[in-house]
């Protein structure tokens, strides 16, 4: 059998997928936090209970309504992004003018009142939702077994990550973001919408925590809390990659979930923290992270 | 987007073109930075295809009269009306519908786009603006830089570009604010060439402008600020014999 430094092949590659399925969860969600940051320059610390709530949506959808997978992967990012859009206009742009800790803040109440709140109806134990029929079962890659939902979960994440950069690094609409989160009252001058694009930036980055969320769903145990464990690895995701850049965090996002990966198969008992080492690394090296501008 | 739609079918938006009426007119405009009362009663007017400039000493309300125009400050009293729209009430973003452009002192160059995406970004406001390949004609040095990032030219192709970009929405007002302020001279005369041409073109602009020899040949009529209000008024006839008491005024 092929060994690696000690390892079975079999088994460093299973771990490595483990990490890049993390990775791939890590960069979707730092990806929304990014997109947000730009434009609102508020960190959304209901990121975790958005992507809790996709899970939850999902669940619940197929429990209650019957309604399946693939439909609930499309249906779910709306249906949740539209509760973002709701945030913003009715919470948000209310103390938009203030320091951008009280949005911190708020969305950090946010978080706990939905995750209170499902806690109080379903518990915290969790529940399972099934892998989609289409998707069960794996492949013999040789080297090893891999999972067919596993796979189709990174392919996915990966297309919507590139997706994102795409539409905001070539578009004219990415345009827009990029310019209104440098000077938004010029952009106004222009004729720009700003709050408008504000309100929409928020509901897109508030989707993307939701499509994470049900494509999680079949994963991990789907729990209330299962957002806030998530967030505060991404957060250290992002601030290893520097909220200056999309493909910065999508980056930092699946390399970070390698590192744990490897770290799994090496020296298991730091899988947890190896992360957060890396953060004070970056701190101490480079302050605005790897992808930061330095200020 | 949506918007360039709605800015057609509202009638209210609807271009007026008669030769000679008022483009711009403001009426005791009064503009407050938080508890800050800056302008106190400005009241100047612009007829359409005119070139006016507000001149003035640093502090004078010249820039926040453009800005106030744009509602880009605090509170604002008094009247606008732009094009026989009155726009005190209305939002930020539907002003430059009206067909204006707006170039700010600090040229506002984005540095997260490129020049090429730098002149595309403002939308179009009017149809009949100019196109990419007229803007380049006119600007050749920004089509040599087209995939450069905006903030790395040079000041006065930044300017350039600042000017540019405003060209291409088909807008008919334009607010230029201190356009030639740290430029070479070799660059204002250049500047001062495209002016002539947006002029032939039937262009209103209104000019803020510090650097007085520039913009005495251009100019139809000059507006002289002091204090946050418009002091005296003084056209390009008039001039020759007024010229020591204006440089009285401006302390030059």
């Amino acid at each position: 059998m092929t060994m690696i430094f000690g390892v079975p092949l079999a088994v460093f590659m299973g771990q490595l997928m483990l990490g890049l399925i993390n990775g791939a969860f890590y960069a979707l969600l730092s990806l929304g936090l990014a997109v947000i940051f730009g434009l609102l320059k508020i960190i959304n610390f209901a990121h975790g209970a958005q992507y809790m709530l996709g899970a939850f949506a999902a669940l619940l959808g197929l429990q209650y309504l019957g309604i399946n997978y693939w439909v609930a992967l499309l249906l779910v990012p709306l249906v949740v992004g539209a509760l973002g859009v709701v945030i913003e206009r009715t919470l948000l742009r209310r103390i938009a003018h203030l320091d951008h800790l009280y949005g911190l803040l708020l969305t950090y109440g946010l978080a706990l009142i939905f995750e209170g709140t499902l806690i109080n109806f379903f518990g915290v134990s969790g529940s399972s939702y099934p892998v989609p029929e289409a998707l069960q079962g794996g492949v013999n890659l040789g080297f090893m077994f891999l999972p067919l939902y596993r796979g189709w979960v990174l392919v996915a994440a990966l297309v919507v990550c590139l997706g994102t950069w795409f539409m905001i690094e070539r578009t004219r609409l990415g345009a827009y973001l990029r310019a209104g989160t440098e000077n938004p009252a010029l952009m106004q001058a222009f004729g720009v919408n700003v709050p408008q694009l504000i309100t929409l930036t928020y509901g897109f980055g508030v989707a993307l925590a939701a499509f994470a969320g049900v494509l999680a769903a079949p994963l991990y145990p789907v729990s209330p809390t299962m957002g806030s464990s998530l967030l505060i690895v991404v957060f250290a995701v992002v601030v290893i990659g520097g909220m200056g850049s999309i493909l910065g965090a999508v980056l930092t996002g699946l390399g970070m979930g390698l590192v744990e990966g490897l770290t799994k198969v090496y020296y298991p008992e730091a899988a947890n923290t190896v992360i957060f080492l890396v953060m004070i690394l970056v701190l101490m090296l480079r302050p605005a992270g790897l992808f930061g501008k330095e200020a | 987007m949506s918007q360039s739609a709605e800015a057609v079918q509202d009638p209210a938006l609807q271009y007026q073109d008669d030769e000679g009426a008022e483009m711009l007119r403001v009426s005791d405009l009064h503009a407050f930075y938080g508890e800050s009362h800056i302008l106190h009663g400005v009241d100047f007017d612009v007829k359409r295809g005119e070139l006016v400039t507000l001149l003035g000493r640093n502090g004078a309300g010249r820039s926040t009269t453009l800005k106030a125009i744009m509602n880009m400050v605090g509170r604002r009293t008094g009247s606008i009306v732009i094009n026989g729209n009155e726009t005190l009430g209305m939002p930020p973003h539907r002003i430059p519908r009206l067909g204006i452009g707006y170039c700010p002192e600090e040229r506002g160059i984005f540095a997260s786009l490129d020049v090429e995406e730098n002149l595309l970004l403002p939308p179009t406001v009017r149809s009949g603006g100019m196109d990419l390949d007229e803007i380049y004609a006119m600007f050749p040095n920004l089509y040599e830089r087209r995939r450069s990032q905006g903030t790395r030219l040079s000041g006065g192709e930044q300017q350039m570009l600042a000017m540019a970009r405003i060209l291409r929405t088909g807008a008919r007002l334009l607010l230029l604010d201190e356009i030639t302020e740290g430029l070479a001279p070799v660059i204002v005369q250049a500047l001062g060439e495209v002016l002539v041409k947006l002029k032939a073109r039937g262009m209103t602009i209104v000019l803020v402008e510090q650097n007085f020899r520039f913009a005495a040949p251009l100019a139809d009529r000059h507006y002289v600020m002091e204090h946050g209000r418009i002091i005296e008024q003084i056209s390009a006839a008039e001039l020759p014999s007024r010229r020591e008491h204006l440089n009285t005024l401006l302390g030059v």
